[in-house]
């Protein structure tokens, strides 16, 4: 399947500053992808360049394998939700509907207006007046009434309530498994993405950490502990990300390959919070941070593996 | 695209298009009596013998609030429409995010902008121009005594040329909230370029648009005045004055006297010719003799002195001395170009907004990403 989104070298630059790095990306059609970072990591930059909101500085991107532009046939293919949901406070939930009638080609009317009606949206309420979760799911109606092929949200349930969050992951997923829409979700919270995720893309200063199928990535990242060791002599398969030593005991966290043989070491699966974080912390710049640049290197070879 | 552009505008508009009516009300009761008090009191007055501003008065003093607050109204709305429909125009989505929606539909973000900028522009000039042109109509019993709608202050208030005035301002309005992003930063250079572009238009490019035209007149001391001035115990300056020539509803632009080579006579020569009116030497200390002859003065304008009959032998004395060799040069534009400037100058004004539109077209597309 053609990608619905790749990147090669691509980076944006303000002023001095690189809200996104020399950022590398192939990702396949037909998943849900979390785009997880922490704050100010430039997971909005890269969500905007995807959209054509914003113009690379450097490197370029291909959405549905095109770049993006603000020519209508290919802003008709892509829905976006930005982040906190903006909407026209002054005008009605109606009115917002009449604006996607109005202002996209394959615009499904009495798809818009049966969510509407299950969400118990009133269209005369004007959308100022409405909750963070109401609007948030109106400006996601928008996005999806438009029938695009590809979704892309940014931190749609940041300012929402544990509550609001779920109904709104769970009424994603409806979408995706009613109309197979690609999805392209942000977060800075592993947990929000974990229940929706099958492919995860790490985001931390400004560039793509890590980036694979949230099954490949589990199924290759192991805890190890055991009697120190020294991280030098470890098989050429395993690559460390984060590393902690005692005296007489080290807890390593690797990507591999294959399977550990070491019989020294104690082997334990890790949860995709605990992985997300080890790229974060490790990207960071921790005290720990030895094998960066090899880790960085990893991460090239991840992306050619897809 | 324009479905939704006008349902964004729909509010705003609402309220331009009351208030248009509700004064469109107030005209429309007010009119007819200043053109029956035009009609029944000029003439009755001007049966009994009376002439020039004795007679303009019923006219002139008639609704003397709404004289007062219409030409404020004309003035202030196309300032009114820059702040309140231009600069929030698209500051307001930069600034609450919403373009990041409008700018993700199937629209490109040019034809957002111009259907945006072209609705509520064209919705600035139908407000601005129709109030004007209903001022027009109601105020053309005072224009008929005042004959003076040509002159800077009360050009700018009459015709369609407030409907070029309106799209400007808009379009700065518009403008300067895309490069601002902010609202009220952009309300605020929206009005303060708004004031200096007319000034400068007004007072710089205004008397360019046609060369005026010339007329001589003869010198007399219905025309022109005296005055003599000086600090004591100096040798005082005498100077002749010129005064408005009397040519309805022209916009003169510059008088002066001159001699046959276009030379202005000397405080030296005035002195020569009227000896009588410096008879004394020079003016006790801040003291001003000023003599102006009587009549020529059209609607309403500054009240003429009356002076001594001895003073008024000497200023004819003089004048017809003077006069000899000195008569005035008018520079005016003439009273049958004022559609002419009307025309001019909206299309300088439409063609100023056109460019920040074209500015604007640029911004989103490049600046904006």
């Amino acid at each position: 399947m053609s990608p619905v989104l790749s990147a090669r070298g691509l980076g944006k630059r303000y002023g001095r500053r690189w809200a996104l790095h020399e950022c590398d990306l192939h990702v396949p059609a037909g998943h849900v992808v979390g785009l997880v970072g922490p704050n100010g990591a430039g997971k909005t930059t890269l969500l905007h360049l995807a959209v054509g909101l914003l113009t690379p500085t450097a490197g370029r991107i291909e959405v549905l394998g095109n770049p993006p532009s603000d020519d209508p046939a290919q802003l008709a293919r892509v829905g976006f939700v930005a982040q906190d949901t903006p909407t026209y406070s002054r005008l009605t939930v109606g009115d917002h509907l009449a604006l996607g009638a109005h202002m996209n080609p394959h615009w499904d009317g009495a798809m818009a207006q049966r969510r509407i009606e299950d969400l118990d949206l009133d269209p005369k309420q004007r959308a100022g007046t409405l909750s963070g979760g109401q609007r948030a799911q109106l400006a996601l109606t928008l996005a999806v009434a438009k029938r695009p092929e590809f979704l892309i949200l940014d931190e749609p349930v940041a300012s929402l309530d544990p509550l609001a969050r779920r109904e709104f992951l769970q009424d994603l997923m409806e979408v995706v498994a009613e109309h197979g829409v690609s999805v392209l979700l942000s977060s800075h919270l592993v947990a929000d993405l974990e229940r929706v995720c099958d492919y995860l893309v790490v985001l931390v200063a400004s560039r793509v950490q890590v980036a694979g199928e949230v099954e490949e990535l589990l199924g290759t990242h192991r805890r190890l502990t055991g009697p120190r060791h020294d991280i030098d002599a470890l098989p050429r398969d395993q690559y460390v990300i984060e590393e902690s030593h005692t005296d007489r005991q080290s807890t390593l966290l690797v990507r591999c390959d294959g399977p550990v043989l070491d019989p020294s070491w104690t082997v334990e699966p890790l949860g995709l919070e605990d992985l997300v974080l080890a790229y974060m912390e490790q990207a960071g710049g921790g005290t720990r941070r030895r094998r960066s640049s090899n880790a960085r290197s990893n991460v090239a070879k991840l992306d050619v593996a897809q | 695209m324009i479905a939704f552009g006008w349902r964004q505008f729909r509010g705003q508009a609402t309220i331009g298009i009351a208030g248009l009516v509700v004064v469109a009300v107030v005209l429309a009761v007010t009119g007819p009596h200043l053109v029956s008090v035009y009609d029944t009191a000029i003439a009755a007055c001007r049966a009994s013998g009376g002439t020039g501003s004795a007679c303009n008065n019923p006219v002139t003093s008639t609704f003397n609030a709404l004289q007062t607050a219409v030409p404020i109204l004309v003035l202030v709305v196309p300032v009114l429409i820059g702040m309140f429909w231009g600069a929030p125009l698209i500051a307001h989505e930069l600034e609450t995010g919403t373009f990041r929606l409008a700018w993700t539909q199937s629209v490109s973000r040019l034809r957002w902008l111009l259907v945006k900028l072209g609705l509520v522009g064209l919705a600035s000039m139908v407000v601005a121009g129709g109030l004007s042109l209903m001022v027009t109509w109601w105020a053309s019993p005072i224009d008929k005594v005042s004959q003076n709608r040509f002159s800077p202050s009360l050009f700018a208030l009459h015709g369609f040329v407030p409907a070029g005035y309106a799209v400007f301002a808009f379009a700065l309005g518009a403008t300067a909230g895309l490069v601002i992003r902010r609202t009220l930063p952009a309300m605020a250079v929206t009005l303060v370029g708004f004031i200096a572009v007319r000034f400068g238009v007004t007072y710089w490019v205004r008397p360019h648009y046609m060369s005026p035209a010339t007329t001589t007149l003869p010198l007399s001391n219905a025309a022109a005045g005296f005055s003599y001035t000086g600090a004591a115990g100096s040798p005082g300056v005498a100077s002749i004055n010129t005064q408005q020539p009397d040519l309805p509803n022209a916009w003169v632009t510059g008088t002066s006297i001159v001699d046959k080579a276009g030379q202005a006579p000397t405080s030296a020569y005035i002195k020569q010719a009227c000896p009588s009116l410096i008879s004394g030497g020079p003016p006790p200390a801040g003291a001003v003799v000023h003599a102006r002859g009587g009549g020529g003065i059209f609607g309403g304008k500054s009240a003429v002195a009356q002076v001594a009959p001895g003073v008024q032998n000497s200023l004819t004395r003089c004048f017809s001395t003077l006069g000899a060799k000195y008569h005035e040069v008018v520079t005016y534009q003439p009273a049958d170009r004022f559609w002419t400037f009307q025309t001019m100058e909206t299309a300088l004004f439409v063609v100023l907004a056109l460019a920040l539109a074209g500015g604007c077209a640029w911004w989103v597309r490049h600046r904006i990403s």
